[in-house]
């Protein structure tokens, strides 16, 4: 039994390979791109739009809302970047309903690649928001002591993204495949069904992670105030 | 092993020209194209607003308007109202006074109408009167009409009073010229001398007469002689005619005029 698209293996050159999740991701990026192409190609600045266009809008616009949300000051900066990794999630997700189509995001190698993002992501915006200097001592607050800690909290964060998401989408698809075994005809459908709803679950809590773990490294005073606020609100409601 | 580090890195490289992708085609066109609607939103709003600002200010001036033509209209109909009232009055006056012109004047026709009348009553009472006087005269006896008047002329002349006679006799004695004796007919020579012979009897003197027809004379006979004047005509009896057929008229024009009254006016 395979674990992950990577077993798949349809061209190799010494390192070099060319596996299903690669392929898969390579369709993937082409549908969303061409398709974002396509939508944006007359856009209409009326009141009257189309309704790819008026999709479009809806989700781009819940994405910043979200990302402000999480308390970032400028969300349009971080949208290409969380917004994309929620996309491509989804999209691998959605995409499992098609036969035969393995999701990208059931391979470890993506999940870590997309963490590995994440990591890295976090400290240039932090770096870029903050300055070098502001960056660095975020690690040594409260005091110098919880150095390690943060530092380990990095990593680990790091490896429970990619792991997570993983064990989702690598679990769903094992799901169904033990299933088709099993009960070829209803649980598969039903099975799928559920992994379309974790599937995009597990998309928005990677992208919002990965934005709380970016608001962590940019802010600064106001909008920590903000964030608290916001937070004790989402408490008092909860 | 789960993890292959070369599709891990192919997967990261992926990612990230995904991401340029996504903010080439989709997140920069779709953001642009919001911020432009809302751009335009606000532009409609700002212009909505200052379209509604006008609007108030047209409204209020429209109001300002409609309550200022509202007054003028008051003002119009009053001056309109007194103005007629005047004019009624201007014309109730000018009614009054053509009414009481037309009365006037009726007045004055109705006089005239009365002395023409009068006029002719005399006249025609005077024609009738010598008519019936000179036929009746002709059938009583042979003397005319003429012979008549001069008979009673001379009786008369006899039967002078003593300060009359008087105050003639010293009027011919003094009088350069011939005593004026005027007739509205031409008197015969008989006649003549008949009255002749009375005045040289009356006055007992030669007395100079000059003898002249007269037609303003209404059969009679006029001595006249330095101011002093004697006669005798039927004109005396037609103006005693006249002075009661007047009478009488005035007397039946009086009640006709009591009656008639200015008519009223609304």
């Amino acid at each position: 039994m395979r674990l992950s698209p990577d077993e798949m293996i349809f061209w190799q050159h010494g390192f070099f390979k060319l596996n299903a999740t690669i392929v898969f991701t390579w369709g993937l990026m082409l549908v969303l791109a061409v398709g974002s192409k396509l939508i944006t190609r007359q856009l209409s600045t009326g009141l009257e739009r189309s309704r790819w266009q008026n999709l479009m809008e809806i989700v781009v616009t819940a994405i910043l809302k979200q990302i402000e949300e999480v308390g970032l000051r400028e969300p349009r900066k971080y949208l290409s970047f969380l917004g994309t990794l929620f996309l491509f999630v989804a999209m691998a997700t959605l995409c499992t309903i098609l036969p035969s189509f393995e999701p990208p995001t059931g391979s470890l190698s993506t999940t870590a690649a997309l963490a590995l993002c994440v990591f890295a992501a976090v400290p240039l915006f932090g770096v870029r928001d903050q300055g070098l200097g502001g960056y660095l001592k975020s690690y040594v607050e409260p005091t110098v002591i919880m150095l390690p800690f943060n530092l380990i909290s990095e990593l680990s964060r790091t490896l429970a993204l990619a792991v997570r998401l993983f064990g989702n989408m690598m679990s769903g698809a094992m799901i169904i495949a033990i299933l088709l075994t099993i009960t070829p005809f209803i649980f598969p459908i039903v099975m799928t069904a559920l992994g379309l709803l974790t599937g995009l679950v597990q998309a928005y809590i990677f992208s919002i992670l990965a934005a709380v773990y970016i608001a962590a490294a940019t802010r600064t005073k106001e909008p920590a105030e903000k964030f608290l606020t916001s937070n004790k609100k989402i408490t008092i409601n909860g | 092993m789960l993890i292959d580090w070369f599709t891990v890195g192919a997967q990261a490289l992926n990612f990230l020209v995904l991401v340029w992708l996504m903010k080439r085609f989709l997140y920069h066109p779709i953001l642009r194209a919001i911020d432009a609607r809302e751009q335009r939103i606000a532009t409609e709003l700002v212009d909505a607003a200052a379209k509604k600002a006008e609007a108030r200010k047209e409204s209020d001036e429209f109001a300002h308007k409609n309550a200022e033509f509202d007054r003028q209209r008051a003002d119009l109909f009053l001056k309109a109202a007194d103005e007629v009232k005047a004019e009624r009055q201007r014309l109730f006056e000018e009614v009054r006074q053509a009414a009481d012109a037309a009365e006037t004047k009726r007045r004055e026709t109705l006089q005239n109408d009365a002395r023409s009348l009068n006029d002719a009553i005399r006249v025609c009472a005077q024609q009738e009167v010598f008519a019936i006087a000179r036929k009746v005269l002709g059938d009583l006896a042979t003397t005319s009409l003429e012979e008549r008047m001069g008979e009673v002329f001379t009786r008369r002349l006899r039967e002078l009073d003593g300060a009359a006679k008087a105050s003639l006799a010293a009027a011919i004695t003094n009088a350069p010229a011939p005593a004026l004796l005027r007739s509205t007919f031409e008197l015969p020579a008989a006649q003549r001398a008949v009255i002749q012979h009375a005045l040289n009897e009356t006055f007992s003197a030669e007395v100079r007469v000059r003898f002249e027809t007269s037609p303003d004379l209404v059969s009679g006979i006029e001595l006249t002689i330095s101011g002093q004047k004697m006669a005798w005509s039927i004109a005396e009896y037609f103006v005693s005619l006249e002075k009661g057929i007047g009478e009488l008229l005035n007397h039946e024009a009086q009640p006709s005029h009591a009656n008639s009254s200015v008519p009223a006016l609304s």
